[in-house]
């Protein structure tokens, strides 16, 4: 009643029937595990993505897997690298495409990480630029303001490109899409303890924090 | 309508005087220029006076030159060659005005010279009366070709010079300029002439020179250059702009020069199912941008080099395809974060096994430990290294690579696992 009376009110204020169109869902970027596809649907276009995790959660393992991808459909990609961590023999063993990747190291400054990420984005043609403050201090990443959140949020709008930032913990808040939430799971090891013992991967759960509705995945980053 | 001169003394003048008369001159040899006069009649009257106006010019100018008008060039060129003084060869009547040359002013190969000698042939008029079939079977093409000139019927579409192409622009200032904003209104400027000249001749630049006299003399040079043709005078200020923000003129500026390399323009239709990339105008922009906010060295592409050292890459330009296609793996891969530079650690040892770490935000006993791995390269060269990797599960739960360097006989945390 309160709806059908609400609807009555905006029809009487713009001087016609109320049309509403749902709003198209937006074209997603696999991240080229099943299991994370299957469960959080891709990573949207147009929006800005957060994965979340503390260190040696995998994080980094689903990052190289999405440029992996991003690169084996031609896309052009960009990876603002605010710590200088990026590690191109990793990236290259996981599949990704080196000659379409635009790496800029910002020498552990995060404030020139978000004008780079803007520069690029202003600048379009990415198909996905990566924002990786995975090794800034938590108190640095917590300064960045809303502003720039909501500035990247808007650049990226109506593009039909992906931008991830990588983080400690989410701090977009309403400016992300999606929030991928990453854990430690198990750590996997082979051999004899103490003699002859070899790191064989890293077992990581994922958990969707943003759309509300949880869901829980899991995907094994091999080692060897 | 053709003029020629015919000048052998006077080379290079005479190419200056033909082109005081007109734009389409050709240097037929050395001494003789050709140069088509048609609509001159308008300016000067009939060939008569045209010739005439030539001769003046060529007299101003001390050059001693025979000059010759005709219906096409090489009847001009052999008048002139034949005739001292001006000759107008009258249309239609060619082969008889030229009858008298003789053969010498043709200038034939030696070897059809000495055969035609053989037979008693001289002058023009006695080539002209031979059957042009008779001297095909005995001479071949060449003998058609003299038949032809001998007869001034010989048709051919004149090859002028052509001016070599500058695109430049210069700018003496009156004031000496100091600042880079008042300067960027000047290399506007001087942009928009250079795009306007390489555009009348469809044509694009991928090379950009700025040369800067300075106030105290000295030069001051910069070198822009773009992975493809552009004609796109917003972007060639920025770059510019950008350029001169990240290596600043000495001193206040007196003169400024801009050169561009002319090439054809880029040719491009993109296809419907090409993913998309970024347009390469506003990349070299964004480029330039971004190595101004973060540092030359710190954007680019990371090629990875052919050896075993740790964290051995280089930066190169993006946008030059040369690492090849990347390998696909087969699932997701564990990734090493690396630590630039690599953290000094302090390890403890307990009855020879690594007990705790310390470093810099890495703090924990080892919990579980792969290796040593050793690894060692690069001996037969001034800088060799070796080192022991072991991959540990601090009491945390983070996996990080520690490294034992021999050299040194330090420890380091080399990067976190992800």
């Amino acid at each position: 009643m309160a709806s059908a009376a609400l609807r009555k009110q905006l029809e009487d204020t713009i001087g016609g029937p109320l049309a509403l169109t749902p709003r198209p869902d937006p074209e997603l970027l696999s991240t080229g595990i099943g299991e994370v596809d299957t469960q959080a649907g891709g990573l949207p276009r147009g929006a800005l993505t957060e994965i979340c995790g503390p260190e040696s959660s995998g994080r980094t393992s689903l990052l190289f897997s999405i440029l992996a991808r991003a690169g084996e459909a031609g896309e052009i990609c960009a990876y603002i690298d605010t710590d200088g961590t990026f590690d191109p023999a990793s990236a290259s063993a996981a599949g990704a495409v080196l000659d379409g990747l635009l790496w800029v190291r910002c020498s552990g400054n995060a404030e020139t990480a978000l004008k780079a990420a803007d520069l690029i984005v202003q600048g379009g043609g990415f198909g996905l630029v990566v924002m990786d403050l995975g090794d800034t201090a938590p108190r640095t990443a917590a300064r960045i303001s809303m502003t720039s959140w909501f500035r990247l949020r808007r650049a990226v709008e109506h593009t039909r490109t992906v931008l991830v930032a990588v983080e400690r913990e989410p701090h977009a808040k309403t400016c992300a899409s999606l929030v991928l939430e990453l854990r430690r799971a198990r750590v996997g090891w082979s051999g004899t303890p103490g003699c002859s013992q070899l790191l064989r991967g890293l077992r990581v759960g994922v958990a969707r924090r943003k759309p509300v509705l949880a869901v829980q995945a899991s995907f094994t980053a091999r080692a060897v | 309508m053709y003029a020629c001169l015919y000048a052998p003394e006077h080379a290079a003048a005479a190419v200056a005087c033909a082109q005081a008369f007109s734009p389409r001159v050709e240097e037929t040899a050395g001494g003789i220029v050709t140069l088509e006069i048609d609509g001159l009649e308008r300016l000067f009257g009939g060939a008569h006076e045209i010739a005439a106006a030539i001769a003046r010019r060529a007299a101003d100018t001390r050059i001693r030159a025979n000059i010759a008008i005709a219906g096409n060039p090489d009847a001009a060129i052999c008048a002139a060659r034949g005739f001292a003084g001006i000759s107008i060869v009258p249309a239609g009547d060619e082969a008889k005005f030229l009858g008298t040359l003789p053969l010498a002013a043709l200038d034939p190969p030696p070897e059809v010279a000495e055969t035609l000698a053989r037979w008693g042939i001289r002058r023009f008029r006695e080539l002209a009366a031979l059957p042009e079939r008779g001297l095909v079977e005995r001479l071949g093409p060449e003998g058609v070709r003299l038949h032809r000139l001998a007869r001034g019927e010989f048709e051919r579409p004149l090859v002028p010079l052509e001016e070599p192409l500058e695109f430049a622009e210069e700018l003496e200032l009156e004031h000496p300029v100091e600042q880079l904003e008042p300067l960027s209104f000047l290399l506007a400027r001087l942009l928009n002439g250079l795009i306007t000249r390489l555009g009348s001749r469809a044509l694009a630049t991928n090379e950009l020179r700025l040369f800067l006299t300075l106030e105290d003399g000295k030069p001051h040079e910069r070198t822009l250059r773009m992975p493809v043709p552009m004609l796109d005078g917003r972007a060639f200020l920025k770059l510019m702009q950008l350029d001169l923000e990240g290596h600043p003129p000495g001193a206040a500026i007196v003169r400024v020069r801009i050169e561009a390399v002319p090439v054809k323009p880029r040719a491009a239709h993109a296809g419907l199912f090409i993913p998309l990339a970024p347009e390469p105008e506003k990349l070299e922009v964004t480029l330039a941008r971004l190595g101004a906010l973060a540092g030359e060295g710190n954007v680019g592409t990371p090629e990875l080099l052919d050896t075993h050292r740790p964290d051995a890459f280089r930066m190169r330009h993006f946008g030059e395809a040369r690492n090849g296609a990347a390998v696909a793996a087969a699932g997701p891969r564990m990734a090493l974060r690396v630590f630039r530079p690599a953290r000094p650690a302090r390890v403890e040892v307990v009855r020879g096994r690594l007990a705790h770490v310390s470093a810099d935000g890495v703090r924990g006993s080892v919990e579980t430990l792969a290796g040593p791995w050793r690894t060692t390269g690069d001996w037969w060269t001034q800088t060799p290294w070796a080192r022991d990797e072991w991959d540990v599960e601090l009491s945390g739960g983070a996996l990080y690579r520690l490294v034992w360097e021999h050299a040194t006989g330090r420890w380091f945390v080399e990067g976190s696992y992800d």
